[in-house]
């Protein structure tokens, strides 16, 4: 039964990255990023989807993974 | 070239493959070295949620409606985001409670209701056995097309092939064979399926290679990079479209949507549920697959614009199916071998899908259906039977054989029809409904059986009505005005425009009304009644996770002789005597047959046989030889509040015992220092025989002196065990304090000279009198006037004694002029291994002492009522006083009488 002692804190983490990605996935935040430019030749929207995305993963990456056990 | 026989001959060899990982798997899981058993894997096998839906649709979406693919992806992502909430404590229950499905969780929840149990798997049947014809299709499609390479022909006759030459019949045969093979290899008491979890992980590795092969072949290979790509892209206007997504309100309502449906699908569809949950082996692999599973998304999607592009720039609109882009690229560029890899990577992962899938409904459609129903037909005389484990597989395997014939014939009949193609979106909407049961009753103990029951059926069917029988009209198998006018002509019913709502996409249209419906039904029937007491138990179970061996709500009698045998007609009766052998040893009773017929047997009977053939059927077959006595509701709210008591104690004893292991750490830390240093010297000494005496010398009275310190150490470590568990035996006596001052001083005498302190002393002739243990106190004495020696600085120490006696109390105090004691640390040097830091903040070097002096000091002056503590000397230093109640004084009474003082 003995746990880490950072379980609530990862999980609130992880709950706070859930809350920044449903802004970063929704109206209005794609709707700042929906125009037909583009970044370095990537269509600004795609670009910004995929890279918030990768964000994303990467902060959920390191939350959970940090003081690993 | 790709004749028809090579393609069958690289999807059979990819088979053969599959089965040899499975098979090799399950051998090492039967051998105890499990090869499923690390997160990555587990990541991996999660990605049978990317299906051929993924594999050859996405392109298919995002040549249609742009990114609009993406939404599918990134709920997923956000509901593991909640992995650490959500997820786990779904895993966590299910594991304690030996869940098998789904349905089993959901029904497990209210009360193990069969009804309820029943009700989830045919939501589940009807809502995915399509989205299997969908996979079948894919197979089909992508074969009949490769096969006629080089030309480039759709397959939109493929249904009208005669049955034997259809290739989706064969696929769905082999697939039945494999899932056969290894999803009913036998009853399992936790239902898993190592060797299908391997193969599963590898083909989500072979459809991912794939994917990325052709993105990198289209990216790279016809185009000139991804910039090049968009560029071109972008100079026709229709394909510039693509670039944005839908800019209106309806258009983000549906991306939100869309967001919000996929959350729920990657922990709500069978066979996530079956990965997720079920063949989850360790929870802490839920840790890697948290970011490794959306990073897997995130490769398999990354291509997907680039190769619908590029598909829409080389075929242009209409004629190819946008659908088959992956495929027919790089056939249209004469890339055999990718065109192949390509085939294979789909097969991949429709059977990826179809297998998982038809595994998790096969065994929801046994338990949960046919097991309560053959379970209450006595004409079937299942009661007399010995061995039915015979009998559960059979019905698995039929329920497989089943289920992909249902798909198969759903494919023949829909062919390229609207409700196959849109069935994705229409599965997901499905099994959305379980959301509120199933998270609700994760969090909320106030529902009940018929809550979930109305809230499931209402959800059911205003899915069917909004979903699923448009989808049919718009397939023509129902009248064109059921959806232009709604049923009976009655406008306010079209179904997707219910009660007028527009400007809703159909899915977000069908979310937004059947969740209202299931989630108003769940709550509002729930609060018709109290939860009863199976109902309460098993929420207490689900909520907080409090797990007892206590029968739920059963109080009853089944004996051994009763319950093995039971156990023995499903799980068979070799398993069954091994689990309950193991229960015995663990119960501490003799043999099998000496267990208590207590409810604990009970329980653990049940959830034996629920491992088995889910936790619903499980009840009544053991309800079948138990007597069960229900239990008045009186009792149920004591079995509550005893719970709640047993959890606050649970939590002291959790604290007491990480007290203990620190505790224990710190005195083997204590002990490793002396024993090194001895060992460490005695080494030397052993390995030259040609050291200098003086050296030697040296170093033998560093061994006895760190020994000393060792026995000192391991005596003291007893005194306080003793103190501690109040088994010292105190001399009680008359005592006079000015005698044990002087007696400890000129026991000191020596060590005082050698550090050249000065001592001075206040003392009567013959001082206070107290009730005490002479030589304790004399201990006692000792510590603080050798701790004061010790912190002085060497040659100017003072060290002043002072002993008094008012209102009825006799006081000691030992003052010096070291560094003092901070105070902050004024409390901790009592605690055990705890020694000051000094003034300074800084250490006054190595340890001195044990670090334990103080704390016995401490408990010896408590036992006898007094009262030990520190303060500031007057100028610098630390005084130490102690007080104890003066014989015959009018404290006298407060005198410990037992050993048990000090206890704190």
């Amino acid at each position: 039964m003995k746990r880490p002692p950072d379980l609530r804190l990862t999980a609130q983490r992880l709950a706070a990255l859930f809350l920044l990605g449903c802004a970063l996935f929704n109206y209005p935040m794609l709707a700042l990023f929906n125009r037909p430019l583009a970044v370095l030749g990537v269509p600004m929207l795609y670009a910004y989807l995929f890279g918030a995305w990768l964000l994303l993963i990467a902060l959920m990456a390191l939350a959970i993974e940090r003081r690993g056990d | 070239m790709l004749q028809g026989w090579v393609i069958v001959l690289a999807a059979f060899a990819y088979l053969g493959i599959l089965f040899a990982i499975a098979w090799h798997a399950d051998r090492r899981a039967d051998a105890g070295r499990s090869l499923i058993g690390n997160p990555v894997v587990y990541a991996l096998s999660l990605a049978v949620y990317c299906t051929a839906w993924t594999f050859y649709g996405s392109v298919g979406r995002a040549a249609a409606t742009g990114i609009g693919f993406l939404p599918i992806y990134l709920g997923p992502t956000l509901m593991l985001a909640l992995g650490w909430l959500v997820l786990l404590k779904v895993v966590r229950v299910a594991k304690a409670n030996r869940i098998t499905s789904i349905a089993d969780f959901i029904a497990s929840r209210y009360g193990k209701s069969q009804l309820l149990g029943g009700l989830v798997t045919v939501i589940a049947v009807v809502g995915v056995v399509p989205y299997i014809a969908l996979q079948l299709k894919a197979v089909s499609n992508s074969f009949t097309i490769l096969s006629h390479y080089p030309e480039i022909v759709m397959p939109d006759r493929a249904v009208a092939v005669p049955l034997w030459q259809d290739s989706a019949l064969y696929v769905a045969a082999v697939m039945a064979a494999f899932t056969i093979l290894f999803g009913t290899r036998h009853l399992d008491a936790t239902e898993r399926h190592e060797g299908m979890v391997a193969a599963i992980a590898f083909e989500s590795v072979v459809k991912l290679v794939a994917f990325l092969a052709v993105g990198l072949f289209v990216t790279f290979g016809i185009h000139g990079g991804p910039v090049e790509l968009f560029d071109r892209a972008r100079e026709a206007p229709e394909l510039a479209r693509l670039m944005v997504a839908d800019d209106t309100a309806g258009g983000y309502g549906r991306w939100a949507g869309l967001v919000f449906l996929s959350m729920f699908a990657a922990l709500l569809l069978p066979r996530q549920f079956q990965i997720a949950v079920v063949e989850n082996v360790d929870e802490s692999h839920l840790k890697r697959a948290v970011w490794l599973f959306p990073l897997y998304m995130f490769l398999i999607n990354l291509f997907v614009l680039p190769i619908a592009l590029g598909g829409l720039l080389h075929f242009g609109a209409g004629g190819v199916d946008a659908d088959t882009f992956v495929l027919t690229l790089p056939m249209a560029h004469g890339a055999e071998g990718l065109a192949l890899l390509v085939f294979i990577g789909g097969l991949s992962a429709a059977t990826g899908m179809i297998i998982v899938e038809t595994i998790a409904l096969s065994t929801m459609v046994c338990n949960d259906l046919l097991m309560p129903v053959l379970l209450r037909l006595p004409r079937l005389g299942l009661h007399e039977r010995r061995d039915l484990s015979g009998l559960l597989l059979g019905i698995r395997r039929w329920a497989i054989a089943l289920i992909l014939l249902l798909g198969y014939a759903y494919f023949r009949v829909a062919g390229e029809a609207y409700a196959l193609v849109a069935i994705g979106l229409i599965s997901f909407a499905a099994v959305a409904q379980f959301a509120p049961a199933l998270i609700g009753g994760l969090y909320w103990k106030g529902g009940t059986r018929e809550g979930a029951l109305a809230g499931l059926s209402a959800g059911f069917l205003v899915w069917a009505y909004t979903l699923l029988l448009p989808s049919f009209a718009k397939s023509g198998w129902l009248p064109e005005d059921f959806m232009s006018q709604g049923m009976f002509g009655i406008d306010l019913l079209r179904p997707q425009r219910l009660f007028g709502l527009a400007g809703l996409d159909e899915i977000s249209h069908c979310l937004l009304w059947s969740l209202l419906a299931n989630v108003g039904a769940y709550l509002g029937v729930s609060q018709w009644r109290t939860p009863n007491v199976r109902e309460a138990r098993q929420a207490t179970r689900f909520v907080d996770g409090v797990i007892d061996r206590g029968a739920d709500g059963w109080r009853g009698s089944a004996r051994v002789k009763d319950l093995l045998p039971l156990a023995g007609r499903f799980v068979g009766p070799g398993r069954a005597r091994e689990a309950f052998a193991q229960y015995a040893r663990s119960r501490g009773a003799a043999g099998v047959e000496a267990l208590p017929a207590d409810a604990g047997l009970v329980h653990f009977a049940e959830s034996l046989l629920a491992g088995a053939i889910g936790s619903a059927s499980a009840r009544v077959a053991v309800a079948s030889v138990a007597k069960e006595e229900p239990i008045e509701i009186g009792e149920v709210l004591d079995i509550l509040d005893e719970a709640s008591q047993v959890r606050t104690a649970n939590e002291r004893l959790q604290e007491l015992d990480r007290m203990k292991d620190d505790f224990i750490s710190t005195v083997t830390h204590e002990l490793r220092t002396p024993l090194t240093s001895i060992r460490a010297f005695s080494e030397m000494l052993n390995d030259d025989p040609k050291m200098p005496l003086a050296e030697r010398t040296r170093f033998l009275g560093i061994i006895v002196a760190e020994a000393e310190r060792l026995s000192r150490l391991i005596n003291q470590i007893l005194d306080l065990a003793r103190l501690e568990a109040g088994r010292v035996e105190w001399i009680r006596g008359e005592v006079d304090l000015a005698g044990v001052v002087r007696e400890s001083l000129d026991a000191l005498g020596q060590i005082v000279k050698d550090k050249g302190a000065a001592v001075e002393m206040r003392l009567p002739g013959a001082g206070p009198v107290v009730l005490a243990d002479r030589d304790r106190l004399v201990q006692v004495m000792l510590n603080l006037l050798s701790n004061a020696v010790k912190f002085v600085a060497p040659g100017e120490g003072r060290i002043l004694v002072e002993v008094d006696a008012a209102d009825g109390q006799a006081r000691v105090a030992v003052a010096d002029n070291g560094p003092g004691v901070r105070p902050e640390e004024r409390e901790l040097i009592f605690e055990k291994f705890r020694q000051g830091t000094g003034d300074g903040g800084t250490l006054t070097g190595k340890p001195q002492g044990t670090g334990l002096g103080l704390p016995i000091s401490r408990r010896i002056v408590e036992a006898f009522g007094g009262r030990m503590w520190v303060e500031n000397a007057p100028g610098r230093g630390a005084r130490f006083l102690f007080t104890l109640p003066l014989k015959g004084g009018d404290n006298g009474g407060a005198i410990a009488t037992g050993a048990t003082g000090g206890s704190q």
